[in-house]
């Protein structure tokens, strides 16, 4: 459906600004993501988990990223990785992909609608919620390059 | 939060590295450090040219990392850095000895399915004591040991099954029976190691041919099915068996 060609284009452009296809040319690089339980913010877990694929596979990256979703509650007060009963309730629901390399954003959609200050808010919050998830990068992939 | 403006370089080989981190090189360290200073100790300063190796790309002040793995490095001429990384798929690279699969033949050109992104060519003049007259025997489906010649991003990979001095030096078609497998390009370069234990310990249980591709593939041949599959079962679980492990299921084997 649209939602579903929506979130590829997404995922896809935020791909493309990170890995350096300079060294694979006339390449077709294809990710595949397959849902197996959605409980709320579906997006940026499609982001997270096309990042840690990338680096699995051995693509040559620019930079690590990470997807982060907030909520803006009614009363104003931002939630991060909103459940799919808050994502309902709240007044707009804004995903973020963020760059690990000065936590530049890659890409921003928004549903809902809020003011110019309150996303700059869930953008900050956004951006340092992204070191915990870059640090559980790190973590696995230490666990990893451990077991050989 | 350090990892932004860059770390030294020598303080993070043998840990593990992700893309997006920079590192910093000694010389441009110092100079990050205070303006123009007065190095007293020439010995600081790492003489010829430092190798970037794979999964590091020249940024400005250093080296940026574009793949995950481990952080080596190699002292001798210059220096050399590089990115230990475990992955399955292969990327050409030239003089890399390989098995190919010939998929089809185009006149006077072979194509050999290398694991890659396309296929090779390998021409019918490129074995040892071939000519005009003197064609190889080589069908559709046969195993070719052979070794990159041109393998660039722009171009189409070629092989060639003789070396510089026009000797075939173990390449060419691989014979009948034995079996092909495909591993991870990790153990391929365990296995190619000098003084490999694995590969010791099975020696020592059957005499067997193998051939081992930089492209994940290694073929095995013993006398009989039987020891063949042994083997392959062996080498396919070294990837996650530890040291103590495969003496123990080595050790059951030759006991029955």
């Amino acid at each position: 459906g649209v939602l579903e060609r929506s979130r590829e284009q997404l995922l896809r452009q935020t791909c493309e600004a990170v890995v350096l296809g300079v060294l694979h040319p006339r390449t077709a690089i294809s990710l595949v993501l397959q849902v197996l339980s959605d409980a709320g913010s579906l997006l940026s877990c499609c982001l997270n988990a096309a990042c840690m694929a990338l680096l699995d596979a051995g693509l040559p990256l620019a930079t690590l990223f990470c997807g982060v979703t907030c909520a803006l509650q009614p009363d104003g007060t931002i939630l991060l990785d909103p459940t799919a009963q808050q994502e309902q309730e709240a007044r707009a629901t804004l995903t973020f992909a963020i760059a690990s390399s000065e936590r530049k954003v890659l890409m921003a959609t928004t549903k809902g609608s809020c003011s110019v200050e309150e996303m700059q808010q869930c953008l900050a919050a956004a951006q340092r919620a992204a070191s915990t998830i870059f640090q559980f990068y790190r973590d696995s992939v230490r666990r990893r390059y451990s077991k050989s | 939060m350090a990892a932004e403006r860059g770390t030294a370089a020598e303080a993070l080989v043998g840990q593990v590295v992700l893309p997006g981190d920079l590192l910093l090189l000694p010389a441009h360290y110092d100079e990050d450090a205070e303006g123009e200073r007065l190095r007293l100790s020439a010995g600081a300063a790492p003489q010829g040219r430092l190798l970037c190796g794979p999964g590091l790309r020249r940024s400005g002040a250093g080296l940026l990392v574009t793949t995950c793995g481990l952080l080596r490095h190699r002292p001798g001429g210059g220096g050399a850095y590089w990115v230990d990384s475990q992955q399955k798929r292969y990327v050409p690279v030239k003089g890399d000895h390989v098995i190919g699969i010939v998929t089809a033949k185009a006149g006077d050109v072979f194509r050999l399915d290398v694991g890659g992104s396309e296929p090779a060519s390998l021409s019918y003049l490129a074995f040892e004591g071939a000519t005009k007259r003197n064609r190889p025997n080589v069908q559709v489906g046969d195993l070719i040991y052979g070794q990159f010649v041109v393998a660039n991003k722009d171009m189409e990979p070629e092989m060639v099954c003789i070396d510089s001095s026009g000797k075939s030096s173990g390449m060419g078609i691989i014979g009948q029976d034995g079996f092909l497998f495909k591993v991870s390009l990790g153990l391929i370069r365990k296995l190619l190691a000098p003084k490999c234990e694995i590969i010791q310990e099975l020696s020592q249980l059957y005499p067997f041919e193998l051939v081992i591709g930089m492209n994940g593939r290694i073929w095995v041949k013993a006398k009989t099915v039987q020891q063949t599959l042994i083997i392959v079962n062996i080498l396919e679980a070294c990837e996650y068996m530890t040291a103590e492990q495969r003496k123990q299921a080595l050790a059951k084997l030759s006991g029955n």
